[in-house]
């Protein structure tokens, strides 16, 4: 039971957080670039000021798996880091907590490239 | 070009555009984006116990191997030609979670792997994911720089 | 003021026409009409760009078989594409080792050639030409949207480039014609100052409009003297605006009478959004089922406006609204 609630609190605030991205999608002429630098932003300065940490006790996967996680994920790194190695934990921080998504979508990428073809749609 | 600067005669034109063209289908625009979206987030759920529980990772290694094995998951359904089929039918709820990031790399790596590994693959690969991490980068820095700034004071 | 319109002098015969569409564009409501329907996209080439070219060779190699006309004896070949610096028309005619130019007018191109030939040849300096233009689904996606694989969505508004190419022969030879060249529109370009990348049938409606309205004004015509005035690929929504903005400026425009290209190769089923573009939609719909129709005698005169949507991944990324322009070509029935 406790599982069930577990995956569907973060089915629900997942959902909803890509409804946010949605509503921008249809209604701006944002391209999906920017709308993902924007949720890395948003998601860096809204766990500078405190506001996500809680969203993410609380929904877990479902707040840290959009990419407003990824800014959290990269804003949390950076404020640990300058709480342990000052100013230039600040500085590395980020990218420290974050290394293992960035590393590993850059070699599964150049791998993709060199296996698979673009297809055509239809 | 700015609205204002418009003359009248093209600022009547956009309001009858407007009239003409349908709007998108909102509401299956976002019950799509909610239920892929939700979908994706409680895949990583599990997966997040899966290396919690099952893996025994420590507290923090949970969270890189569900990011890991969702980036695998979107690198190998951009490269079998399904992630686009998902965006088209999702929107926001494919492009917003982390495998919407790991499909911004993989697809343009793969399109340009015709133009070379260097310019073509290793250039284009950050076309969507370079600007994010500048930004998202940059801001992290200044939150930190910000934190420490903060913590020196008090 | 100077007129836009030329009315050609000699007869100008379309000798030979050839079409060659894509796998989704022959499943398309105009699909039976096409010369050939592809298999494959990619048609055994290495990249989409070098078979965007061995399509648009195929259609103008058979346009000339249909005419009898040895591909030596060609002595204008002009043609255009959307793509950066025009690489399929040129890898194109580098096969044919004829007189080539191209040319850019996007989705307009292949009337834009059209009144090329015609002028080269009314003026006696060439006996024949061919005409020709293609656009290819994966290579204008890559160039000026995104690549295939990425997960987007469109809005409505947006359109489907089609992959297709048409090709036409133009000659003075007496022997009995489908159709004859009779007269073209150069067009102006027109900005309404739309800057929506997705909603290029809005953005080319006004210079569709002041084509149409040029040639009426030229020639005295309106739509009572043509069997049919076909627009190119303003899609279901532009085509609407255009009947709109005619309306606007007091012509009558009967609605069985406008017919668009983009709005005809694809059904809605097929989820083309807003309906297909590109040079090869006008280029292969005019060929495959237009001179068809003149052909087969159901139209006696035929206004073609094609329209093409002039803005750059540049221009587009440094805000800049999209230029349309418009070109006509009267077409009629030999006879």
């Amino acid at each position: 039971m406790d599982l069930f609630i577990t995956l569907l609190k973060a089915f629900v605030v997942g959902g909803l957080i890509c409804c946010v991205g949605q509503a921008l999608l249809m209604h701006t002429q944002l391209t999906s670039a920017r709308i993902l630098v924007l949720f890395v932003v948003s998601g860096v300065v809204l766990t500078a000021l405190g506001l996500y940490k809680p969203l993410v006790d609380f929904a877990g996967a479902g707040a840290t798996v959009p990419l407003l996680g990824f800014g959290y994920s990269l804003a949390m790194g950076a404020m640990q880091g300058a709480r342990s190695d000052g100013l230039l934990g600040a500085v590395t921080g980020g990218l420290v907590r974050t290394a293992a998504g960035i590393a590993s979508a850059v070699i599964f990428g150049l791998a993709a490239s060199l296996i698979f073809k673009p297809h055509a749609k239809r | 070009m700015n609205n204002d600067k418009k003359t009248a005669e093209h600022r009547r034109y956009d309001r009858m555009v407007k009239a003409m063209t349908p709007g998108s289908d909102d509401l299956h625009g976002y019950i799509r984006a909610f239920w892929v979206g939700g979908l994706i987030c409680a895949i990583g759920q599990v997966l997040s116990l899966f290396g919690e529980k099952v893996l025994g990772l420590p507290e923090g290694s949970d969270g890189m191997f569900t990011s890991i094995a969702l980036i695998f998951l979107g690198v190998l359904l951009t490269g079998l030609g399904v992630y686009d089929d998902i965006g088209r039918y999702a929107g926001a709820g494919s492009i917003v979670p982390i495998t919407g990031f790991a499909n911004s790399m993989a697809a343009p790596a793969i399109e340009f792997r015709r133009e070379g590994l260097v310019l073509g693959v290793g250039a284009k690969l950050f076309t969507v994911a370079g600007p994010v991490l500048v930004y998202g980068l940059s801001a992290s820095i200044a939150a930190g720089v910000a934190w420490w700034l903060i913590g020196g004071m008090a | 003021m100077m007129k836009q319109t030329i009315a050609f002098n000699r007869r100008l015969a379309l000798r030979a026409r050839a079409s060659c569409v894509g796998p989704k564009e022959g499943q398309g409501p105009l699909g039976w009409c096409f010369d050939r329907v592809l298999e494959d996209d990619l048609l055994g080439q290495a990249t989409w760009e070098l078979a965007e070219s061995e399509m648009l060779r195929r259609t103008v190699a058979l346009c000339l078989e249909r005419g009898n006309l040895p591909p030596d004896k060609l002595e204008l070949l002009a043609s255009g594409d959307l793509l950066n610096q025009l690489m399929p028309s040129c890898f194109m005619a580098r096969a044919f080792g004829r007189p080539f130019m191209g040319l850019y007018g996007a989705c307009s191109t292949f009337v834009e050639a059209m009144i090329l030939c015609g002028a080269m040849i009314d003026g006696g300096y060439r006996r024949n030409a061919v005409c020709a233009a293609s656009s290819h689904f994966c290579t204008a996606e890559r160039q000026f949207r995104s690549p295939l694989e990425l997960g987007t969505q469109r809005p409505p508004s947006a359109q489907w480039t089609a992959t297709a190419a048409g090709a036409a022969l133009i000659d003075t030879d007496k022997s009995p014609a489908a159709a004859r060249l009779t007269g073209g529109t150069i067009g102006r370009v027109i900005d309404y100052e739309v800057t929506d990348a997705n909603h290029m049938g809005a953005a080319m409606a006004p210079a569709v409009a002041d084509t149409i309205l040029a040639h009426f004004a030229d020639t005295g015509r309106d739509f009572r003297d043509f069997d049919r005035v076909i627009t190119g690929d303003l899609g279901w929504i532009g085509r609407n605006l255009l009947k709109a903005l005619l309306e606007e400026r007091g012509v009558a425009v009967p609605d069985e009478k406008l017919a668009d290209c983009g709005a005809s190769l694809f059904s809605q089923e097929q989820d083309p959004h807003a309906g297909g573009s590109g040079c090869g939609c006008v280029a292969s719909v005019s060929c495959g089922y237009v001179l068809r129709r003149i052909e087969e005698g159901a139209w006696e005169r035929v206004l073609l406006v094609a329209s093409g949507a002039l803005l750059s991944p540049t221009s587009s990324q440094q805000g800049q609204s999209i230029p349309g322009i418009a070109y006509a070509a009267a077409l009629e029935a030999d006879g």
